[in-house]
């Protein structure tokens, strides 16, 4: 049975296509529609951006803005400050150009900004080479447990089979004292910066890898990831496009506290003398050096300014942090 | 609950166990010449000799093996090598640990009477004066290092009181630095932690009705939005204890308490295998105890919180 065609539907269909051919000369039949406030309303359409928003919500927060501030300028003062003019390198012993003899505890003044420590060095120069070394140490300590805690923790979380394997393994090793760890790995191994950062990782990503497996757990098996699987996405899509974004506020958070506790274990390692040697200064020797010191009133100078800078980065990176992980979490976002 | 008790009793016992010879084997991967002060005047006869004194010849297996041998049948630790020579450990460890303990019970019952009014008042009065200042000296205590605030505190600390920096058992104000010092991060902890519970109990349904009830705020306040945000503060006490007494190892090395913390720097360096067992002991267990307390003292507190399903692991 042939189509029966209606004379009148013919007549249509062609005025249609004609219309469309003029249309497509026009080349103006498909056109990104513009943003319009308005036509949102009606639709329910947004034009959120997650990190658009992250980044308006952390801006209100002043003081957190003014650290981040701080904080950069710091980080890039303790590379650019041994090519300033008129600095002192942080290692040469400085003499008297008179007498040849060392100046030794000099107290701060027009030429050593902070005055020289015991054997003669400048400490405005040793300050921020400590520095750059104590930041070094917290951020790579920071990358690291971010890392391996986020990588065990997925495993020990996603994966089913794993769960009573590291559940085990966590009961034993949150069970050993983590400074008894950080004794005895930083003084088996030589000392050195990459010692102090092993020792200090050995023992954090425990909590993070036990945070993130938490978390997993949580939203592993909510609809939206029953969907997901239903659909055949493959787990390492499901882990790093589902789940992994869903941690980044409490992620970021751990990550920023773990570098003044990574710089404070410095300060104490070095204190009962595992830390790094002599001769690489950091905020841990310096302090240590000062603390050696601080019986005679007029010498405290050593100490105080280390540790004024140290508290200054430390009440930063707590503060930035906690403010980032507030701003991060998409409940804060209006 | 008897049941569950003996269950996660044996299983810290296993705990302990995998702890201690994790130790035992990390201590004896120490460099050799650690344990003679003129290890490069012997003849390798001596060497050998020496180590076999110690029962260091033998097979690592044999070595941990026998080290428990010991321990159980006899409640032997060995002796220490260099810090006491000849020495059983325990018999070094025990006028120690009571120093400890006290230390650490001290600065706690400081902490607790500290640290709950002032989260208590923190959330009463959030966002005044009063909250922002707490605020303050959390962030202050918890983002600086201990290692730091430790040190001023006794530099001036000492000044103030016209004592000397090291600590005298006998003059009672020796005592008030270091309980002080030890006490100022748990003070943070429990301001901090009580004030979140609360400030998120105050927005709860039953206090509404308490509030249109008429139930004055004070008594809102201490009688039923505290005890609820006391519950999951319970279970911290314990841990925290044991976070002081093994933090003490900074403050017992800085004003020379003899006590196990001090103790465990010094053998450690020394490399004497025996003590620094012992004492990893004792702390190790401190801490499983501690943990086992905290569960328990949560249920005491709470009675909706039961043992034995999937509760006390939250």
């Amino acid at each position: 049975m042939g189509i029966i065609k209606h004379p009148k539907l013919e007549a249509l269909e062609r005025e249609c296509s004609e219309n469309l051919k003029a249309a497509l000369d026009e080349a103006e039949a498909f056109q990104f529609a513009e943003f319009d406030a308005k036509e949102v309303e009606r639709t329910g359409y947004s034009n959120y951006s997650y990190w658009g928003s992250t980044f308006r919500a952390f801006c209100k927060n002043k003081l957190a803005l003014a650290l981040v501030f701080i904080v950069l300028i710091i980080l890039a003062f303790t590379f650019l400050q041994p090519y300033l003019p008129g600095q002192f390198d942080a290692f040469a012993v400085n003499n008297d150009p008179e007498t040849g003899i060392p100046l030794r505890n000099e107290p701060p003044n027009s030429v050593h900004w902070l005055g020289t420590n015991s054997i003669g060095q400048d400490l405005w120069s040793r300050l921020w080479q400590g520095t750059r070394t104590s930041l070094l140490i917290g951020l790579a300590v920071a990358c690291i447990e971010a890392v391996v805690g986020i990588t065990v923790g997925v495993l020990w979380g996603y994966v089913r089979k794993l769960d009573f394997v590291f559940t085990e393994l966590y009961n034993i090793l949150d069970n050993i004292p983590s400074t008894v760890v950080l004794i005895l790995v930083s003084y088996m191994l030589r000392p050195g910066v990459g010692t102090i950062i092993l020792a200090m990782s050995i023992t954090s990503w425990i909590g993070m890898a036990r945070f993130i497996r938490n978390q997993i757990i949580i939203i592993r098996d909510r609809e939206y990831n029953l969907a997901s699987r239903c659909l055949g996405t493959p787990v390492y899509r499901i882990i790093l496009r589902n789940l992994l974004p869903y941690l980044v506020s409490v992620v970021m958070l751990r990550m920023a506290l773990s570098i003044p506790s990574a710089i404070g274990s410095e300060v104490f390692i070095t204190y009962i003398g595992l830390g790094l040697p002599a001769t690489i200064p950091s905020l841990g020797n310096l302090i240590n050096e000062g603390r050696t010191l601080m019986m005679s009133p007029n010498l405290r100078y050593q100490l105080i300014y280390p540790t004024i800078i140290l508290s200054i980065v430390t009440i930063s990176f707590y503060v930035v942090g906690n403010a980032f992980s507030d701003a991060a979490d998409p409940k804060n976002h209006r | 609950m008897l049941k569950y008790l003996g269950k996660r009793l044996a299983r810290s016992f296993i705990t302990l166990l995998i702890i201690l010879t994790i130790v035992f084997v990390l201590m004896r991967q120490m460099p050799i010449e650690g344990y003679f002060p003129n290890f490069d005047k012997m003849t390798n006869e001596q060497i050998q000799n020496g180590l076999a004194l110690m029962g260091m010849d033998q097979p690592m297996p044999v070595q941990v093996l026998n080290f428990f041998k010991n321990l159980f049948l006899h409640g032997d630790l060995g002796t220490s090598r260099i810090y006491r020579n000849n020495v059983p450990v325990t018999e070094i460890l025990a006028p120690k640990i009571p120093v400890s303990i006290q230390l650490g019970s001290m600065a706690l019952i400081v902490a607790l009477v500290v640290g709950i009014p002032m989260g208590t008042l923190m959330a009463k009065y959030k966002g005044r004066l009063f909250d922002h200042i707490g605020t303050a000296f959390i962030v202050f205590i918890q983002a600086v290092p201990a290692a730091v605030y430790y040190l001023f505190i006794q530099l001036y600390g000492t000044e103030l009181l016209g004592i000397s920096l090291i600590f005298d058992e006998e003059n009672w104000v020796s005592w008030v630095l270091p309980v002080f010092s030890m006490s100022l991060g748990n003070i943070a902890y429990y301001a901090m932690w009580l004030r979140r519970y609360m400030v998120d109990e105050s927005t709860k349904d039953y206090v509404q009705l308490a509030k249109i009830k008429g139930v004055s705020s004070n008594r809102i306040m201490f009688t039923h939005i505290f005890r609820n945000a006391f519950v999951p503060m319970a279970q911290y006490i314990p841990t925290s204890f044991l976070n002081t007494v093994v933090g003490s190892i900074y403050i017992e090395s800085l004003y020379s308490i003899p006590g196990m913390g001090g103790l465990l720097v010094d053998v450690v360096k020394k490399q004497d295998n025996n003590m620094v067992q012992g004492i990893v002991l004792v702390f190790a267990c401190v801490g499983v105890v501690g943990l086992i307390f905290g569960d328990l003292l949560m249920v005491l507190l709470d009675p909706r919180i039961s043992f034995g399903s999937k509760g006390g692991n939250r």
